[in-house]
């Protein structure tokens, strides 16, 4: 079956993605749970690759194990844990698991996760994995060896940050994974919108697709510290007053959520929703924004 | 300069355990510098080991431990000493040290950890710009190093984590990209940093590495 994220692509539909995570243990009956309450909502579900460097199954078996259930996955790749021979054998393994799309990124620092003590790979960076990927699917790996068989193919995304200040530096990376090849963008989450729309504005002569990320508000308090401790991320004054007012957080956060989404929704070409935990509130949201 | 610090007087007291003679060894370079094993930490040590029951048979700050050479030679000549002795504690860095047991075949003790090479701000206060990458790509970068200055060593650009300019890693260190960006902005070349720096090659990197100068 073609993926659901190449034909929405192709077609310049509205792309609409979720993100689950990979068990920290060897029971994926949860997260398959998840993915499968997801799945009818959205188009494809990202799955992370030891988000924040938390150590979690890898998300190459977590993607396969819901392409063999029918759900698309798109496969987070970071280059935090891997040298350039472990990147390429697990692209490789993806393709055979049938799994379509992957999102290339850094990764989080060790530092800033459970194992600080780790050490940082980085053998190659975003941009270089993305055209990787793309030199892979021409028949040829890093060292130009030729591919045998049928080669992978592959929907290829990447992330941008675009509340970061400066910003420049920013678009200038964002150019370049353009250049490799990404196909796709999913930022980091937005909150405010003027923010956005200076980014949209300095990135207008990028031909890509950009799908906003929506973080749900879980309380005042998660909104603050988000804002002190999440680069890029900026949840303005009355989102957090509203959250802290309320007597239903999960109403309000439904509601500020699908809000987001209805003035996002002319600006971009997608968005991508991180529940954090609320899963079961993303349905809510979508019907809510009239998605 | 090669920044190195004193091991804790407890983990030093540990490496010494089963002998009571002491030979100290200090470098007259870097470690005098960074104040891990000069003249005056020498002295100290030789203090903290006497008051901790050792018996230290003698102290040598040598011009450059790494010199093996002239490690070898500086300790011969304080043979008696040496020979006395059950341990050399060394203060320089991890080059002199082993300079040292290349030189001795005593038990050779580590006084320091060696940290970075390092530049000098002011007396005191020391930072990594140059970590040894041997492919030096500052001509592309503004003169500002990513391998070194940004903390995953990225080639391409800064990665999400930046925030208000500041690393993901350290908020009190400058995002090495946004420095690059802005220094070869001011220099009306920024359209340097459009192109896609390939990936590293890490065979520069292979250890242990040398080098001799053809005659």
């Amino acid at each position: 079956m073609p993926s659901q994220l190449v034909r929405k692509l192709a077609a310049n539909e509205f792309v609409i993605t979720a993100e689950i995570a990979p068990p920290r243990g060897g029971d994926t009956s949860g997260m398959l749970k998840a993915a499968a309450f997801l799945a009818p909502f959205v188009d494809a579900i990202n799955v992370t690759d030891n988000q924040g460097a938390n150590m979690r199954m890898t998300p190459l078996v977590a993607s396969g194990l819901l392409v063999r259930e029918g759900i698309e996955p798109i496969m987070q790749l970071t280059c935090r844990d891997r040298n350039r021979l472990a990147l390429q054998s697990d692209i490789l393994s993806a393709a055979n698991f049938g799994i379509e799309n992957i999102l290339a990124l850094t990764g989080d620092h060790p530092k800033l996760g459970d194992h600080p003590h780790a050490k940082a790979v980085f053998d190659i960076d975003s941009v270089q994995l993305i055209q990787v990927i793309r030199r892979l699917e021409q028949g040829l790996d890093m060292a130009g060896k030729k591919l045998e068989g049928v080669l992978p193919k592959f929907c290829v995304g990447a992330v941008v940050n675009p509340g970061s200040d400066p910003l420049e530096p920013q678009i200038m990376k964002m150019e370049k994974k353009i250049d490799a090849g990404a196909e796709f963008f999913q930022t980091q989450a937005v909150y405010d919108l003027k923010s956005f729309e200076n980014f949209l504005s300095k990135t207008k002569h990028l031909k890509t697709t950009v799908i906003a990320g929506i973080v749900l508000l879980k309380s005042a308090g998660m909104a603050k510290y988000m804002n002190e401790n999440v680069a890029g991320i900026s949840v303005p004054d009355n989102l957090i007053n509203e959250m802290r007012d309320t007597k239903d957080k999960q109403a309000q956060s439904i509601e500020i959520a699908a809000r987001l989404i209805k003035e996002l929704k002319p600006m971009c070409q997608g968005i991508h929703i991180m529940p954090i935990g609320w899963d079961k509130l993303v349905p809510k949201v979508l019907d809510a924004a009239g998605l | 300069m090669i920044v190195s610090t004193q091991k804790p007087l407890e983990q030093i007291m540990t490496a010494l355990e089963g002998g009571k003679r002491v030979f100290i060894i200090g470098c007259a370079k870097c470690a005098t510098v960074c104040k891990a094993g000069g003249e005056e930490e020498v002295f100290r040590m030789q203090d903290a080991l006497t008051a901790a029951g050792k018996e230290v048979t003698g102290t040598i700050v040598i011009d450059e431990t790494c010199h093996m050479l002239r490690t070898g030679r500086d300790l011969r000549s304080r043979r008696e000493q040496v020979d006395e002795a059950d341990f050399l504690l060394v203060l320089s860095c991890g080059a002199g040290i082993q300079s040292v047991a290349e030189a001795s075949e005593k038990k050779v003790v580590a006084g320091t950890d060696s940290k970075f090479l390092g530049n000098i701000r002011r007396f005191g206060q020391f930072e990594q710009r140059c970590s040894l990458c041997g492919d030096c790509r500052l001509n592309d970068s503004g003169g500002v190093c990513p391998v070194t200055v940004c903390a995953k060593g990225l080639l391409n650009g800064p990665c999400g984590g930046m925030e208000d300019g500041a690393c993901e890693v350290d908020q009190n260190s400058r995002c090495a990209w946004v420095t690059i960006y802005e220094r070869l902005e001011r220099q009306q070349r920024v359209e340097r940093l459009d192109e896609i720096t390939p990936a590293r090659d890490f065979a520069h990197k292979r250890h242990p590495n040398s080098l001799v100068l053809e005659k």
